[in-house]
């Protein structure tokens, strides 16, 4: 094993081809993780300004600036942007750079299947975003408009092309993901550096790991829903048609069997990497180790048998929906095992509160909040009325932004200058935290008052009493749109001209990535690193 | 990378690609599963299909359930579509008939499927159809007026806790 990776780099450049050739072939895991964290980033800007526009019609009661079939649109578009295009690749480009970096070992292990995985992306996105502009020159009727989940309206009425990019465009991250899965799967499997086992590796590749086993589990069935919608809408099959023998419940189990997995593959890797940041700003080791790869473990089981909480008012059977109540519900006590594990990180540590550890303090807040309001939702009785309400939109924003999006910029902040090698402006930092947090709180506070009151969503125009609380929502999310503008200034400012990065970058972090120097070298751990 | 690390890798590649080829199949899978799952549970309300009844099934006389009839028209379909009554009186084990008329006020022959559903969810294997028109497509020529026979029972072994149970229809336009 020492000789096996000692030898790798025969068959790699020393140096990489310069220009856009580089990042074209590149077959590097640093570089395509930067690639991958950049597209995620670029994606998460079109997916803000999608939602602003949704935002800005939602502003005052009445219809002023879309109809309501550009309005399906957009926030069709967004959600599929923010979910596929945004979080899981800006996940995988840290799965990318770090997971090789924290096992010691030289490259991910299908480096190639990498590159190809990466470059399917961009034009998964363009597939979804094609037919959202050719409308305006009067080709087709749009994007889809169906949700993210693609089940809001009957068959009849799934008309236009832009479903079909729609599907094909599924179909193309489907192997995006999944091919990046298989290469995480195999890269810590088997190159892990010698004296790295299992149960010691960093929680963020345990969490990855776990991710990437409910990815190849999970996707397929998401592409095979999408297939089937595909051959009912061209070529004559009847899965979902009602008039002919199918049946369009089953296509909601179908997408939700997926799609309650799909917020964990979003979420999981996010409660990987939290506990390295909470630990090395407490000055402590991380707590409760084991604990938490078990609670991991737990709710990725948890999670492929509980998707029909997400149809509790289509019809099951009384004793289904009981079922799905509680299944659910158990998986807050994995939940509470992680909360309670961050929670202990930090008890009498010696904290200090850069911007890493804000976000990751952030995120242990608004996690908590998303977390406990889908402890309500799956109530049966009161499920009837919080479906498909504002309730909904606000608590998985606080899950998947004040969750997912909260915990990733933690790990951009963290990891930033051992990427870039140059530490980022501090103040800036925890300027933008402040400012994500107040906004992001003013957009979806009020978001629960209004769906309480019985406002749904999915809908572009609302009654008038739900006036005020829109209206401060849209003015938060406007505010939270701009402050992520200051995100990239910070990033680029901290490439241009920061202050030089040390290896180990802040004062108490562990692991092997900061053993190296901020940047890393082009290729490391060719010789496989001394594990304690 | 040397040849034992990359063939152990190819190794553990082709095993996850099964995987991903198994969960794919397990998807397709789904399907017929959900059908006979809804088929023996009456999950959705789903009723079986035709039902051979011997004459000599005896009805329980002791026993009244109420069948509520309704019809939905789908969108896309220009029928009228309704029972000629609303509700009767039954006894379980009784062989009743009933029929649901369909007229077609369009200048051009349409056809039309129509979809059975049982509520309570769980009689639904309890309510058997011996004869229906909801077992093929009809097709009704432009001002064409049909009424539609319906032949059921509802079994004996309907639990004793239901004394109500609702037929609905929902009515799809079929091309072709």
């Amino acid at each position: 094993m020492t000789q096996a990776i000692t030898a790798v780099a025969h068959d790699q450049h020393e140096h990489p081809p310069a220009g856009i050739m580089r990042w074209l072939t590149t077959t590097n895991h640093k570089d395509l993780g930067i690639l991958y964290m950049s597209f995620g980033a670029i994606m998460f800007f079109i997916g803000g300004v999608l939602i602003m526009a949704v935002r800005a019609e939602l502003l005052f009661p009445g219809l002023q600036l879309l109809s309501p079939g550009m309005y399906n649109q957009l926030f069709t578009l967004h959600a599929l942007i923010m979910v596929f295009g945004a979080i899981m690749p800006f996940a995988t480009g840290l799965n990318n750079y770090l997971i090789p970096l924290m096992i010691g070992a030289p490259d991910m292990a299908l480096p190639r299947v990498n590159n190809w995985g990466f470059w399917i992306l961009p034009f998964a996105a363009l597939l979804l975003l094609i037919p959202f502009f050719l409308q305006f020159s009067g080709i087709g009727s749009g994007a889809s408009g169906l949700g993210w989940v693609m089940h809001n309206t009957s068959l009849d009425l799934q008309g236009g092309i832009g479903v079909d990019f729609a599907i094909f465009a599924i179909h193309l991250l489907g192997l995006s993901s999944i091919s990046g899965a298989i290469n995480v799967v195999v890269t810590v499997l088997n190159m892990r550096a010698p004296g790295m086992a299992l149960m010691k590796m960093p929680l963020f590749v345990w969490a990855w790991l776990i991710t990437a086993f409910m990815l190849i589990l999970a996707m397929p069935v998401f592409s095979a829903a999408a297939t089937m919608l595909l051959t009912d809408r061209h070529f004559g099959t009847h899965f979902f048609d009602a008039a002919n023998g199918g049946d369009p419940i089953l296509l909601q189990h179908l997408i939700w069997f997926f799609g309650h997995p799909e917020v964990y593959i979003v979420l999981l890797p996010v409660w990987g990497l939290i506990p390295h940041i909470l630990a090395t700003f407490s000055r402590k080791p991380v707590y409760g180790y084991r604990a938490q790869v078990y609670a991991l473990w737990a709710i990725c089981f948890l999670s492929f048998i509980v998707w029909s909480h997400h149809m509790l008012t289509s019809g099951l059977p009384l004793a289904a929906e009981v079922y799905f109540m509680y299944s659910t519900m158990a998986i807050s006590i994995p939940t509470s095992v992680l909360v309670f594990c961050w929670l202990g990180a930090i008890w009498r540590g010696a904290m200090t509160f850069e911007t890493p550890m804000l976000f990751a303090l952030g995120f242990v807040a608004h996690f908590g909040m998303g977390a406990l309001t889908g402890l309500i939702l799956p109530d049966v009785a009161v499920n009837a009325q919080y479906h498909n309400s504002y309730v909904i939109v606000s608590h998985f924003h606080y899950t998947f932004f004040g969750g997912g999006i909260f915990g990733m910029l933690a790990a951009l902040y963290y990891w930033l200058p051992k990427f870039t090698g140059r530490m980022f402006d501090e103040k800036l930092g925890r300027l933008h935290f402040w400012l994500t947090v107040i906004s992001f709180n003013m957009t979806f506070i009020p978001q629960w008052f209004a769906g309480l009151d019985g406002m749904p969503r999915h809908i572009a125009d609302y009654a008038l009493r739900f006036s005020t609380m829109n209206f401060i929502s849209s003015v938060g999310a406007f505010l939270l749109g701009l402050s992520q503008l200051l995100l990239v200034y910070i990033v680029f400012k901290c490439v241009r001209s920061g202050p030089k990065a040390t290896g180990q970058v802040w004062e108490g972090a562990q692991g092997l990535e900061f053993t190296l120097p901020s940047p890393p070298p082009y290729h490391t751990f060719e010789t496989p690193p001394a594990v304690k | 990378m040397n040849e034992a690390l990359r063939n152990a890798n190819r190794r553990l590649t082709i095993k996850l690609l099964l995987l991903v080829a198994a969960a794919t199949g397990f998807a397709f899978a789904l399907v017929p599963f959900y059908d006979l799952l809804c088929k023996v549970t009456g999950l959705n309300g789903k009723t079986g299909g035709a039902v051979q009844i011997a004459q000599a099934s005896q009805a329980d006389t002791a026993r009244w359930v109420t069948v509520e009839f309704t019809s939905t028209v789908m969108p896309g379909m220009s029928w009228e579509f309704r029972p000629v009554q609303t509700r009767m009186r039954v006894h379980p084990g009784e062989i009743t008939r009933i029929s649901y008329l369909a007229r077609n006020p369009t200048n051009q022959a349409l056809a039309g499927q129509a979809v059975p559903s049982v509520s309570p969810g769980w009689a639904a294997q309890h309510f058997n159809k011996i004869e229906c028109f909801c077992f093929q497509r009809q097709v009704l020529q432009p001002g064409e007026v049909k009424e539609m026979p319906l032949v059921f029972q509802v079994s004996p072994e309907l639990p004793a806790e239901v004394q109500e149970i609702s037929l609905s229809y929902a009515l799809f336009p079929v091309s072709g």
